[in-house]
């Protein structure tokens, strides 16, 4: 049976501040959604706060993943249970190695139940489990060696959190605009890469202004998001119809929320 | 400090003089038969000692660095070592060396050097015994060249009670290829160290010294009033580190200097681990053109430790390239003090020179000063100097826990990655493996 990952009237602030206005959103394993909407309508919150970035507020509403209630883990817990984020922004440590931190990582997201200091995966395997990886998504074998996503141009970094992907095996990936700033053979190396990963074991969320990502990865549904809340829900031909034609529709079709967008934007 | 030593704090109930006034000082001279000259040099030093003590310390030099509980006469220099002593060596059992030295409690328990080197001149030894056996040898420098004895009250106190330490010379041309190691161990309470480590590389001549200070027990209160000198002649290389390693009892003052002549390479790795509270100076100087030092520094400071470090980068000559690295981790309410300073004499043109402080705070509580500071007399020269202070940057926890890490490990692995830029510098493996032991040891996952 099919995992759901299932959110729920979810309402979330920062400093006080409503950003998510109540959100539904379904997602089962195996499935690829599309999430669009203008800046600062809330998708990079969503995408945050699935995976449990500790800066939000919630203040009300649900996420669950086969009945076990995400919002009470941390992060480390959610990414065990099988919830992956790719960052907009992938964030560098220096002198952490590439292949250290992968193996750390990947020994846990495995062995949920391992306690710091227990048995890593044998160097071994895993030397060549990465090595053969990082051959499917094109990365060089360098990048084993070298310091997490340091000097990493914009593309080296998001092909390594693709990496990450595929070594993790998420039942559920957000993947938070993982094709913007990038020039058009690295998003296609982006989009290749998600595509050979993507199975029945995996539900997708895509986070995304262009269509790219979404060509190689045809969605089964696209949400628009405006204001913090979504307001339509459709197949493959809204993502298209919205890339082409931009928000003026949506927002006429829903004055009430494109009045809250007006008056934050007027604040901000 | 206290400066009142009076006669029954001298005596303990076994009779064994105490502290360092002058009816120690004689009955510590009597207890060494050494030669007029070492005497002699000896007495100089204690009445500098004694005119030191009449002044007090420099204030703009120990405000930030806090000595008011330290009592000098509760502590002595023993008159042999304590035989049964076994210490946690991080080194000596895990490469082969050409020579090894083991000092306990200011004596020499041990010495060996590999017969090839010793018949090609290497002297490798304690330098009690070396000092009077190769004089012609070893005077020439000890205490002239690098450290001078006058310069303050703890190194005229060093130059009167020095006991022992380790000595090593390598004649001209001379290359040594394994390391050679020195353990210098305290194992009684109360009792204090007054090694001296004398490295003197002729020209051409070269070698690696690994260094390490270690206590028997974790509450043996110890005492370290040392000294190091390292004298490379032309294009000689050395490789120097010590790792400091005492329990946190222990009080440590140390005048550490390096001398480099022409076209010589100095690598000094330092590693900060232990002591209650630890006062450095540390300088090297640039003497011959195109003389060269590499200084790498690793502190990891927890509890109410105090670690302070005074580094100068004398540049004395054209074309000198100097390049220090320290990366300081602190915890708890520990502190880290380092002041640092390039000095460029006004002939030592296009000098390189280089100094940086990376301090990584893991808690509220405790407090690093960094204090860089370049003095340039010369007009074509390129120094450069930074500090840099800072928490975990919650944003990379949150990215490693986004991947499965619990937080404590994600901070391990942080702060781990924040020491190997400076142990990517450090050439001798066992080093570097030495030091990621200790700190994992000191973060709790060792």
């Amino acid at each position: 049976m099919s995992a759901i990952l299932k959110i729920d009237d979810l309402r979330v602030a920062v400093d006080g501040k409503p950003i998510l206005k109540g959100v539904n959103l379904e997602i089962r394993q195996g499935e690829i959604h599309a999430l669009m909407g203008p800046n600062g309508c809330g998708k990079s919150t969503l995408a945050y706060v699935i995976a449990g970035h500790p800066k939000y507020e919630i203040t009300g509403g649900k996420i669950e993943l086969d009945g076990v209630n995400v919002l009470d883990l941390d992060p480390c817990q959610r990414a065990r249970l099988g919830i992956f984020l790719a960052f907009q922004y992938p964030v560098t440590i220096p002198g952490v190695k590439v292949s250290d931190f992968l193996r750390h990582a990947t020994s846990n997201v495995r062995n949920p139940d391992r306690k710091e200091g227990e048995g890593l995966i044998p160097m071994k395997d895993f030397r060549r489990e990465l090595k053969d990886k990082m051959a499917e998504i094109d990365i060089d074998s360098e990048f084993a060696r070298r310091y997490l996503n340091d000097g990493f141009s914009g593309g080296e970094k998001k092909r390594m959190e693709i990496l990450q992907l595929s070594l993790l095996r998420p039942r559920f990936a957000i993947l938070d605009e993982t094709d913007s700033g990038l020039d058009s053979d690295a998003v296609r190396a982006v989009s290749e890469g998600l595509n050979k990963l993507h199975g029945p074991h995996m539900g997708v969320l895509i986070i995304t202004h262009h269509e790219r990502l979404l060509e190689f990865n045809k969605p089964s549904f696209t949400h628009v998001m405006l204001a913090g809340k979504i307001v339509e829900t459709g197949d493959a031909s809204l993502a298209h119809d919205l890339h082409a034609n931009g928000y003026a529709a949506v927002r006429e079709r829903h004055p009430t929320e494109a009045a809250e967008e007006q008056a934050v934007a007027v604040k901000a | 400090m206290s400066l009142k030593e009076n006669m029954t704090a001298a005596m303990t109930t076994f009779g064994r003089v105490t502290g360092f006034t002058r009816i120690a000082f004689e009955a510590f001279l009597e207890s060494r038969d050494e030669p007029d000259w070492i005497v002699e040099a000896r007495r100089a030093a204690y009445e500098k000692y004694q005119d030191h003590l009449a002044v007090p310390l420099d204030p703009e030099e120990w405000k930030r660095v806090e000595t008011r509980t330290f009592r000098a006469d509760q502590f002595h220099v023993r008159r042999e070592p304590t035989e049964e002593a076994t210490f946690g060596s991080l080194m000596q059992d895990r490469a082969e060396f050409a020579g090894m030295v083991t000092h306990v409690d200011g004596h020499a328990t041990r010495a060996t050097l590999d017969e090839k080197y010793a018949k090609q001149g290497v002297l490798f030894g304690d330098l009690s015994t070396l000092l009077v056996e190769h004089r012609e040898k070893l005077e020439p420098y000890f205490l002239k060249r690098a450290v001078q004895a006058k310069r303050d009250r703890f190194a005229s106190w060093h130059a009167a009670f020095w006991t022992g330490g380790t000595v090593l010379f390598v004649p001209r041309g001379v290359s040594i290829d394994e390391p050679l190691d020195s353990l210098i161990g305290l194992s009684t309470a109360g009792a204090a160290d007054f090694s001296h480590t004398l490295v003197i590389l002729e020209d051409g001549a070269s070698a690696t010294l690994l260094e390490e200070t270690s206590s028997a027990t974790a509450d043996a209160a110890g005492l370290h009033v040392g000294a190091v000198e390292l004298i490379l002649g032309k294009e000689a290389r050395l490789r120097y580190v010590q790792l400091q390693n005492w329990n946190d009892k222990t009080w440590h003052f140390a005048h550490q200097a390096g001398r480099v002549e022409s076209n010589g390479m100095l690598q000094w790795t330092v590693g900060g681990l232990g002591a209650k509270l630890a006062h450095i100076h540390q300088d090297v100087h640039l003497d011959g053109r195109g003389a060269e030092a590499e200084v790498n520094g690793v502190t990891f400071a927890t509890n109410r430790q105090v670690l302070s470090y005074y580094t100068q980068q004398w540049h004395n000559a054209p074309n000198t390239r100097s390049d220090l690295l320290y990366k300081d981790v602190l915890r708890d309410k520990a502190r880290v003090v380092w002041r640092g300073m390039i000095k460029v004499a006004k002939d030592a043109q296009k000098t390189d020179g280089y100094q940086r402080n990376d301090a990584l705070l893991l808690s509220d509580t405790c407090r690093v000063d960094a204090i860089p500071g370049l003095e340039i007399e010369a007009d074509d020269v390129r120094c450069t100097h930074g500090a840099t202070a800072g928490q975990v940057d919650r944003e990379q926890v949150f990215y490693c826990m986004a991947r499965g890490l619990p937080e404590f490990e994600a901070m391990h692995m942080i702060v781990q990655g924040f020491l190997q830029i400076v142990s990517d510098r450090i050439p001798v493996e066992l080093v570097r493996e030495t030091l990621n032991q200790t700190v994992e040891k000191k973060l709790g996952i060792g």
